[in-house]
């Protein structure tokens, strides 16, 4: 399967997925000028993995800022991950924060809240 | 010999607007059409300026937070206005005052007058909010809204109150019988929380 790799920007984060060497991560900021258009590739990349998955899936968010047009598309990958697990897949979440940003931790706490996934909060 | 008088009144009209400017801890102002491209630049401005007077980070990020937030909301609704009127059409105010104690982030455009019922109550409604509302509001608006066609997720105002933990102070000025100027300040403290 393609694999997607994205520089970060001082607005785009850098993405990574690769499904063969089990990289998934998004990491940096994230305030594109069109958020839709933006993730539109990381969406379809997931929907594409998700018909034949590998045994174990680990997603890694590590964003150090993102604006609110941006929390929107993240709950889509994330509602895509969360569909994953429930059709049986072993899917995890690694959510990685600065050790001092409670914004960000908080952040995660929530969305740890809205999807059913295995979520692991990793501060760094 | 009038156009001579003229520019003395302007170039003290200027020194007036510094000084005003100073008197009022203006640190950036700009009037116009405000793009992705001014975004970036305005924060990555007041971040390297903050970052250069070792402000602590949680500060730096809330800043950050509010004016990105603030200068969508104008990009992103400023053009609703349908008026042709070349004063206001698109186009909006930013500034950023740095004062002893606080921040604050104030934004103005022209709406028109059938909005201001919907902002007043939607901004009224968020300033009431508690934390825990808050964060409730927060996430049903990100599962059930949707990204309007600019991007909007109408979730600006909530994280703004989020961020500052202060209220959203608002005001309406009559343009004409149908548009107000819309003026909206955020403050962020100062002290590390």
């Amino acid at each position: 399967m393609e694999t997607i790799k994205i520089q970060g920007t001082e607005d785009t984060p850098k993405i990574m997925l690769d499904a063969e060497n089990e990289i998934m991560e998004i990491s940096g900021r994230s305030l594109p000028e069109d958020v839709s258009s933006f993730y539109e590739p990381v969406l379809n990349w997931l929907n594409e993995y998700a018909e034949n998955p590998n045994k174990k899936t680990v997603f890694n968010f590590k964003l150090t800022y993102f604006n609110t047009a941006s929390s929107k598309l993240l709950l889509d990958i994330l509602m895509k991950l969360e569909e994953m697990h429930e059709k049986g897949n072993d899917v995890v979440i690694r959510w990685h924060f600065p050790e001092d940003d409670e914004d960000m931790a908080e952040a995660g706490e929530e969305y740890a809240d809205i999807v059913d996934v295995p979520f692991e909060q990793i501060p760094y | 010999m009038d156009n001579k008088k003229d520019v003395k009144g302007f170039l003290e009209f200027v020194y007036e607007f510094y000084k005003s400017m100073k008197a009022h801890e203006i640190t950036l102002v700009y009037e116009g059409e405000i793009t992705h491209q001014i975004t970036k630049a305005f924060t990555s401005l007041t971040e390297s300026n903050m970052s250069k007077e070792d402000e602590p980070n949680s500060v730096q990020r809330k800043v950050f937070h509010v004016m990105v937030e603030c200068l969508q909301n104008i990009s992103k609704h400023a053009d609703d206005f349908t008026s042709n009127d070349y004063l206001f059409s698109g186009r909006g105010i930013f500034l950023v005052s740095k004062g002893e104690d606080e921040y604050s982030v104030t934004t103005g455009n022209a709406v028109e007058n059938d909005k201001i019922e919907y902002l007043t109550e939607l901004l009224e409604n968020i300033n009431h909010m508690d934390k825990d509302e808050l964060k409730e509001l927060y996430k049903r608006q990100m599962k059930e809204g949707r990204l309007s066609e600019k991007g909007g997720a109408g979730l600006g105002f909530i994280d703004i109150k989020r961020k500052t933990n202060k209220e959203l102070e608002y005001h309406f000025l009559p343009i004409s019988d149908d548009t107000s100027f819309f003026l909206l300040t955020s403050t962020i403290s100062r002290s590390d929380n």
